[in-house]
């Protein structure tokens, strides 16, 4: 049995000097790698640019909204109700003098980590039973996709609105009802897309380099999908705040005197018809604005994971 | 000479890209004689489709054509309004196409499909169609046109789909035809029976043919002209005979070359002379060195034996039954319907051999290679690894067994078996990681550039992804994949059938020298017998799962003794040339 050439068997007898740079390079490739393809995409597309822009706007005012907020949100000040935008409240105010544009930012933060949480929770929980479906077929595929078609089978509102019901009206329930309803469409995604993907040669490949099956699907195969699940997620976020915001224009979700648009809208509804149009108009735009600002999102998303757009 | 049916002149299109326009092919003249069979050849990239695509105005929509004329009896194609062209298309110009499988609609009987080209012609109406429509399929001899009217696409082999879209594409009796890479995919006997259809029909008719194809041999087998094309010129052009004995180009001497064949030794498929390599260069590491035979150690342990070796799929008809009707089988056991892909083969292979595994589509030869790699599990019998049985080892546990970096495989399709998402390094370390005691970045960096250098690949080139390498650089990246580990068996899943021939030469070259550098075991499958043998002391036949004639390499190529391979080996195309030979030997 001849030995393996020497230079190969040994690789310590490699100079570090010749390896180590190589290493830092690509490193610091890797890590530069991804801000330009961010600028490199935000750039070729000025839709996308808009999009990011919008996001960024929105985490600001959700994280830092009670330091930009001029009022205290829940302060009430019954001598200066239901008046009209102007300089002192650019908003107005609502039927108990408090300031729309003040709740208005408050609320941005509760929205947003609805949404953002609902959708993690499903992508994750949902990705990963269609991981497994699409990979492993037979049982798998067939006990997921009844698991998928029942959830599907529901009006999902309505369904939602049974979840928050039964098990209470907290912020964590609207979150896990949000997700479950959600779900579906992750595990559809992420099985079609692993399922013709699981006998790929590179799969094949990463088998006989000895990676067990969920290393297989977690660093191979499930990666390769993630295209098409970014456009699912933008698109289920804007989905995902209408409906908190939905449960809770119904009076299912948050609850007063919480600043939450959907609550806002729903108290100031109301007041349309006398013509204080400002207490509904304001929250309802804002909630206008995040969904279209997902909505938008999506492509970029879709090419920020994409390797093929990195050139 | 007579006008001639088709006579291009200047032709320039261009292509608007991301990065500017590009000239996809650049001032192509070329001329077809009513009768006569021209062939295009030249590799992936040199703009021969391109021109098929322009002279039937089926660029997309990046593409125009900015300069030259196309004209066919006295009409200029390039100019035509599109109206014209749409009639003239199918009636007076035809067109087959690469894949017949996508060609076809999917969900439409093949006999509406062919009826809907008469009807859009005016050539046959009402109670006409059905009978026009049959007699298209009866002068592609298919048997029982009547029953194969009715049959959809997925109900017919690939050779047979490709007998459909040349019945399409002759039912209007056209005066022209382009055939784009026709036989591409096919196996070999099938290829040899759709090119004498296409020439046969083609004679008959006295009409005019463009065949494009990047296979020499086959050129050279049907054409009577062939012009060669490079970078979207043509840098070529003559009578067959006079082309293959007298390449007028240097190109066309290194296609010739490069193209194996049955008596060519793998060094002569090289150009003489090295370029000085360019830095996207497919030039091989080690070309100079001379060409060594590997004398595998005979007798003792084999590496590998395979005793029997079955694997059966269920049948179709079990897949089309009810549950119910399953459930009573079940319980009055009886036993289940399948179908073996493998049917009891036996080998052996010694360390350091090179073994061929021929055979056509679905014989069973990925089957098998598959089931030794432990992809898959076995139905039924032995496959003995160094004394080892790792038969008996599900195809899932295969992962933490200690033979896993003994036996590794370079895949069919460089493109699909690198993973998008990864650079080359990465694809290169992965095994290493897992199986190579790697657990350090440097270490995997200084060890993935030792495996680079071994297969010639450049080192700059392993922080890339998949998609900005050259066809040839991403088979380099699968076979480092592969011998990183230092495999004492390597299965060769048909490694060249997706690259040019000239990068074909090159990757058989760099096998060859890594073979004898590593003394590693080869499987080597493919279709290509030319290609088998010239990297294999010893061939196996394969047909329908079972094990046809076995043997040394060139023994089974000059003289097959069952007639299966002999079929097969009439079936590959070759050099009608002699004089090359003797021209190219003594260079």
């Amino acid at each position: 049995m001849s030995a393996p050439p020497p230079s190969a068997a040994h690789p310590a007898v490699v100079p570090a000097a010749t390896a180590v740079p190589a290493t830092e390079a690509g490193r610091r490739r890797s890590a530069r790698v991804f801000w330009s393809q961010f600028l490199y995409i935000a750039t070729g597309n000025p839709v996308t640019l808009i999009a990011f822009t919008m996001f960024l706007l929105i985490v600001i005012v959700a994280l830092f909204g009670p330091l930009i907020a001029p009022y205290d949100p829940l302060a009430t000040d019954s001598a200066n109700a239901l008046q009209a935008p102007s300089w002192k409240h650019w908003f107005g105010t609502d039927n108990v003098g408090r300031d729309v544009f003040s709740r208005v930012l408050i609320a941005t933060r509760l929205d947003l980590l609805i949404s953002v949480s609902a959708v993690a929770i499903s992508f994750v929980c949902g990705g990963f039973l269609g991981m497994l479906a699409g990979y492993y077929g037979g049982w798998w595929d067939r006990a997921v996709g009844r698991i998928v078609d029942t959830i599907m089978a529901f009006p999902l509102f309505v369904l939602a609105m049974g979840i928050v019901a039964a098990a209470g009206n907290t912020v964590e329930n609207i979150i896990y009802a949000t997700a479950i309803i959600n779900l579906p469409f992750y595990a559809r995604v992420a099985r079609a897309e692993v399922n013709v993907r699981r006998n790929a040669g590179y799969v094949l490949a990463a088998k006989l380099a000895g990676n067990s099956d969920m290393r297989v699907m977690a660093l191979h195969v499930f990666p390769n999908a993630l295209p098409p699940m970014m456009v699912q997620v933008s698109l289920n976020m804007g989905w995902a705040i209408l409906n908190a915001a939905g449960l809770s224009f119904i009076g299912l979700g948050v609850q007063p005197p919480t600043a939450e648009w959907g609550i806002m809208v729903a108290e100031g509804a109301n007041y349309i018809v006398s013509g204080e149009w400002w207490m509904a108009i304001f929250p309802g735009a804002a909630l206008m604005l995040a969904v279209f600002t997902f909505n938008l999102m999506g492509d970029g998303l879709r090419d920020l994971v994409d390797p093929q757009r990195r050139t | 000479m007579s006008l001639p049916l088709l006579d291009i002149r200047e032709l320039t299109v261009e292509f608007a890209t991301r990065n500017g326009t590009v000239r996809a092919i650049e001032s192509v003249s070329l001329k077809v004689q009513k009768g006569e069979i021209l062939g295009v050849v030249g590799e992936s990239g040199s703009g021969k489709s391109v021109t098929s695509f322009a002279v039937m105005r089926i660029l997309d929509r990046a593409g125009t054509i900015c300069g030259g004329e196309a004209l066919y009896g006295g009409m200029d194609l390039a100019n035509l309004p599109e109206p014209v062209v749409a009639d003239l298309r199918g009636r007076e110009i035809s067109m087959i196409f690469q894949n017949p499988r996508s060609a076809l609609n999917p969900i439409r009987k093949v006999g509406h499909q062919i009826e809907d080209v008469l009807r859009a012609h005016s050539q046959a109406a009402g109670a006409g169609l059905k009978s026009a429509a049959i007699d298209a399929l009866k002068q592609v001899r298919i048997a029982n046109p009547e029953e194969r009217y009715h049959a959809y696409p997925f109900e017919l082999s690939g050779g047979m789909c490709q007998r459909v879209v040349i019945a399409i594409a002759l039912a209007c009796k056209p005066q022209m035809l382009i055939a784009d890479e026709p036989t591409t995919g096919l196996d070999v006997t099938t290829q040899k029976a759709i090119m004498d259809l296409v020439v046969d029909l083609a004679r008959d008719r006295n009409m005019g043919a463009l065949l494009i194809t990047h296979d020499l041999g086959l050129a050279s087998a049907y054409c009577d002209r062939i012009v060669v094309m490079q970078n979207g010129r043509v840098v070529d052009e003559g009578e067959t005979d006079r082309l293959f004995a007298q390449p007028g180009h240097a190109y066309t001497e290194r296609l010739i070359r490069a193209t194996p064949r049955r008596d060519s030794a793998l060094r002569d498929l090289l150009p003489d002379v090295v370029p000085a390599m360019p830095p996207d260069s497919e030039a091989a590491p080690a070309a100079a060195a001379p060409p060594a035979t590997v004398h595998p150690r005979r007798g003792g342990e084999p590496l590998l034996s395979v005793k029997n070796l079955v694997k059966a799929y269920p049948s179709g008809s079990a897949a089309r039954r009810s549950p119910l009707e399953a459930l009573k089988r079940k319980l009055s056991g009886t036993p289940p319907d399948t179908f073996r892909a493998v049917d009891g083969i036996g080998f052996s292979l010694q360390a350091g051999e090179s073994l061929g595994l021929v055979g056509e589509s679905g014989c069973g030869k990925s089957t098998t290679s598959s089931m030794i790699a432990r992809l898959i599990d076995t139905t039924a019998g032995e496959i003995r690894f160094n004394g080892i049985d790792i038969g008996a080892v599900p195809a899932k546990d295969f992962a933490r067994h200690e033979m896993r970096s003994a036996i590794q495989m370079v895949f069919q399709d460089p493109t699909e078996s690198l993973n998008p998402r990864f650079t080359a390094f990465q694809s290169i370390a992965d095994p290493m990681r897992r199986l190579g005691g790697v657990t350090t970045a440097d270490e995997a960096w200084a060890r993935a550039e030792i495996v680079a250098d071994q297969v010639g690949l450049p080192r700059d080139l392993l922080t890339r992804f998949p998609h900005q390498l050259s066809g040839g650089q991403k088979a380099r990246v699968g076979i480092a994949r592969a011998v990183a580990l230092h495999p004492k068996l390597l299965i060769l899943d048909e490694p060249t059938s997706a690259l040019d021939v000239s990068v074909q030469a090159v990757v058989l070259n760099l096998l060859a020298d890594l073979r004898r550098q590593l003394s590693i075991s080869y499987i080597f499958v493919s279709h290509d017998l030319n290609v088998v043998r010239l990297l294999c002391d010893r061939v196996i036949v394969m047909n329908a799962g079972r094990i046809v004639e076995q043997g040394p390499a060139d023994e089974i190529l000059s003289d097959p003794r069952e007639d299966y391979t002999k079929s097969l080996v009439a079936a590959i195309p070759h050099f009608r040339a002699v004089a090359s030979d003797v021209k190219l030997a003594a260079s």
